[in-house]
């Protein structure tokens, strides 16, 4: 490739942020027709965002953005279209209440408003068979069918549009292996009659099989392209992760041999997301769960606080059996349990409600708290700093990491024996995080059991003193002591072997 | 066959519930099944299909237009003006009739779409000021329709009612075939997922502005057909057409939250609550009573509808996600 042909689709210093955070930073990206290019990186590293730039669904902050070497401003993804990207969406893009052929025409080219031209058809009739989908009747209805099988209608829905750039976002993620590799020959079909495809997976063997050329992005930016084979795992990783920080952390202290064990999970699953799980966190103890999102470790937490139906499995706190049938049930004294959820915006404040309202809420219907007594909570906020103008003012005009204090001082509140924490630190300024793993330490010291989920590894390996790696709603590989590295994490993450730790089959 | 059968089984369920109420009301007629009664039956009911056609286009696309009955009343009064005179007219005043419809639509649907402001705030406020106007055109029921017009679109040719060939021209001519473009997908997909089909690249604004357009479209030809019914203007019919329409769509198997039912099973859930109200009142029920026994109805279709919700197995999903 002495003489490069015109990228299909370039950008050039693009910029993209959202309010304070930078998803993607100056980037230069290209992708020529015939190559089946693969993108890499971390949960968060700007990969997504490329994408959904690259399909008119965000516009860059700043950069320019060529199709065929002419720079383009897309106003939506009918634009990009038009001009011959399709994106076969992680989230997929079907319409859940039409029928598998109403979705495959949906927008397709050539019919926009007007009378649907069907000739495609037979096309992805024909396209479903060749990926094992001869089971998917054209006829029946999407939310009907399995993720698997949407991944299928997906893919070739993306097919018949005929694209010049074929954008694959984990297209493949619900598909078992024989069906992957016939999905590869269509695409190797695709690239070799002069396609370009980008690819994102987190499967390296996939990318092995697949790429071209591989791009390594971190933190928003592309640190290296490089053909396929040019460098092996390990060193694809080390790309990936960069450099690591640690003063943010508290000391861990070594767990004394008699430490009682507090949270008892035992064979706990919600099928099929959770498959039967097992482990323990002891009195002292933080332990982390990791993974890539998805894999069934936020859904565990809420099977353990009772949010979910048709929980299996048993879970004891200090021996005793825990029924799982709700937040209330769960707060009260005798259980003890406390949960800080995901999205704290939505789920965690009740946003137009004031800072002394919903630091009540949780305390409130404990008949032995008296929820409107601010002293139940003075302690943690002031060992949290928690800024604010006045507890009668809205929650809304707090900061995201002063709310997340006020979620977590609610529920501090109850003085809980075992504390389910949902990626707490997401989006939240450096101080506070400090601030929050302090406390996490201090109260696993005073014996609070802490289960914390995340998707920084760095927490998990920093904070928490032992992680469990999710892959596919099990436990792929426990990890603790030296084996807490960031090359086991992601390496586990991806369900590719890697020495050290406990390696679940 | 099976998908066919999966897909309409809400407007089976209703077509079956509506065979059942029509045999019983014809049997216990006094007159039977006769054109005379049919011809009446099928004119009360096709004034609240026609509204509940139009109420079906804002709820598909996950909207409601509380402004259905309004714009009625507010095309009722215009027509009361308009129809009367020569042929070219009358024929100008059905098309300005209409054209005052869809404007009104319009009006929705950029309020809803530019303004950003809740489909149920935004027609809430119009239908006041379409009532507003309405009372303008005609501060007390009146005005002149010419008869002949009226007569022939509301009897009987060849013995089949007038309004149910208007029926049968709707959905044949227009339903069927406008479900088949990519309009017509486009509204359903837009209710179901406006974000796939966003992605899909297809173009959510216009179809959400068309939705309301035809909503405003439809609750014209209601008025229009309300008049040649009554033959006169009356600016006081909005409320009970539009909470009618909303009981109709949902009697017919439309789901309030977009995506799901058909202007047909819009049609038949009108036709029930219309042939449900001339039951009882041959059944001797005291007129006064009706609202009870048509509100217990609905309460139970509405309840049927809803007990998906005891098989969500996430406990969150209760809470609308």
């Amino acid at each position: 490739m002495t003489d490069l042909p015109t990228p299909i689709v370039s950008i050039e210093a693009v910029t993209k942020t959202f309010g304070a955070t930078v998803a993607l930073k100056d980037v230069d990206f290209q992708c020529f027709p015939g190559e089946v290019h693969a993108i890499l990186g971390e949960n968060g590293a700007g990969k997504s965002t490329l994408m959904k730039t690259i399909s008119g669904v965000i516009r860059p902050t700043s950069g320019v953005l060529r199709a065929g070497g002419t720079p383009v401003t897309f106003k939506g993804p009918g634009d990009a279209l038009r001009a011959g990207f399709v994106c076969m969406y992680q989230e997929l893009s079907l319409v859940p209440d039409l029928s598998v052929q109403e979705n495959l025409l949906l927008g397709a080219p050539g019919s926009r408003l007007g009378r649907l031209d069907r000739s495609p058809l037979a096309t992805a009739r024909d396209l479903l068979d060749r990926i094992d989908g001869q089971d998917i009747r054209l006829g029946a209805k999407v939310s009907d069918l399995t993720l698997a099988e949407c991944q299928q209608v997906e893919i070739v829905k993306a097919l018949i549009r005929k694209p010049k750039l074929l954008i694959l976002d984990e297209a493949t993620s619900a598909l078992n292996a024989s069906v992957v590799e016939k999905v590869f020959d269509l695409i190797r079909a695709q690239r070799d009659e002069g396609v370009a495809v980008l690819f994102i997976s987190h499967r390296f063997h996939e990318i092995e099989a697949l790429a071209d050329r591989i791009s390594v992005f971190r933190n928003g930016q592309r640190v290296e392209t490089f053909p396929n084979g040019a460098h092996d795992y390990a060193a694809i990783i080390d790309m990936m992760v960069g450099q690591r920080i640690d003063e943010l952390f508290p000391a861990k202290r070594s767990l004394p041999q008699d430490a009682k064990t507090v949270l008892d999970v035992a064979d706990f699953a919600w099928q099929p997301e959770v498959k039967p799980t097992s482990f323990t966190v002891k009195a002292g103890q933080i332990v982390g769960l990791g993974g890539l999102d998805g894999q069934g470790q936020s859904r565990l937490l809420q099977g353990l606080f009772g949010l979910l139906r048709g929980t299996e499995g048993t879970l004891r706190i200090n021996g005793a059996p825990i029924p799982t049938t709700g937040p209330k049930a769960a707060k009260q004294a005798n259980i003890g349990l406390a949960y800080i959820p995901e999205d704290r915006k939505a789920d965690g404040l009740i946003q137009d409600q004031s800072i002394m309202e919903n630091l009540d809420l949780a305390a409130m219907g404990r008949a032995d708290l008296a929820a409107g007594d601010v002293a139940l909570y003075a302690g943690s906020l002031d060992r949290l700093e928690l800024k604010h103008g006045g507890l009668d003012l809205p929650v809304s005009s707090l900061s995201g990491g002063n709310q997340q204090k006020v979620v977590l001082a609610k529920w501090l509140a109850l003085a809980p024996k075992v504390l389910l924490l949902a990626d707490p630190t997401r989006g939240i300024d450096v101080k506070t995080k400090t601030q929050i793993y302090t406390l996490l330490r201090e109260l696993a010291d005073a014996g609070t059991a802490i289960l914390l989920l995340s998707t920084d590894y760095e927490e998990l390996i920093h904070l928490c003193d032992e992680t469990h790696i999710f892959y596919d709603g099990a436990v792929t590989r426990s990890l603790s002591g030296d084996d807490l590295s960031a090359q086991n994490i992601i390496a586990a993450s991806l369900n590719i072997p890697s020495d050290g730790g406990v390696a679940h089959a | 066959m099976r998908d066919f059968f999966s897909a309409y089984r809400r407007e089976l369920i209703a077509s079956g519930v509506l065979v059942v109420l029509l045999s019983v009301y014809l049997g216990t007629h006094p007159r039977g099944a006769s054109t005379y009664v049919l011809t009446i039956w099928a004119n009360q009911c096709v004034i609240l299909g026609l509204v509940a056609i139009a109420q079906f286009f804002a709820v598909i696309v996950r909207g409601i237009d509380l402004s259905v009955g309004a714009v009625m009343a507010l095309t009722n009064t215009l027509a009361s003006h308009l129809l009367d005179g020569s042929a070219v007219a009358i024929g100008l005043g059905i098309v300005a009739v209409l054209v005052a419809g869809v404007l009104c639509g319009l009006l929705n649907g950029a309020l809803v779409v530019f303004g950003r402001i809740q489909p149920i705030v935004v027609t809430l406020a119009t239908a006041s000021i379409f009532v507003g106007i309405a009372l303008i055109l005609r501060p007390t029921p009146g005005g002149a329709v010419n008869y002949d017009l009226a007569d022939a679109i509301t009897l009987d040719l060849f013995g089949v009612p007038t309004a149910l060939v208007i029926v049968a021209v709707l959905v044949f001519a227009f339903w069927l075939p406008f479900r088949r473009t990519g309009l017509g997908l486009g509204l359903y997909a837009v209710g179901s997922s406006a974000q796939g089909a966003f992605q899909s690249g297809m173009p959510v604004t216009t179809i959400r502005l068309a939705a309301f357009s035809l909503a405003g479209l439809f609750g014209a030809i209601a008025g229009l057909f309300y008049t040649f019914v009554t033959t006169t203007g009356d600016a006081g019919i909005a409320p009970n057409f539009t909470l009618n329409s909303i009981a109709a769509v949902v009697l017919g198997g439309v789901l309030l939250r977009g995506g799901t039912g058909s202007l047909i099973g819009a049609l038949i859930g009108a036709f029930i609550l219309k042939t449900i109200a001339a039951l009882m009142f041959f059944s001797g029920i005291p007129s006064l009573a009706q609202p009870l026994f048509e509100g217990m109805i609905l309460a139970v279709a509405i309840a049927i509808g809803g007990a998906d919700i005891l098989r969500a197995r996430n406990r969150l999903e209760a809470f609308g996600r």
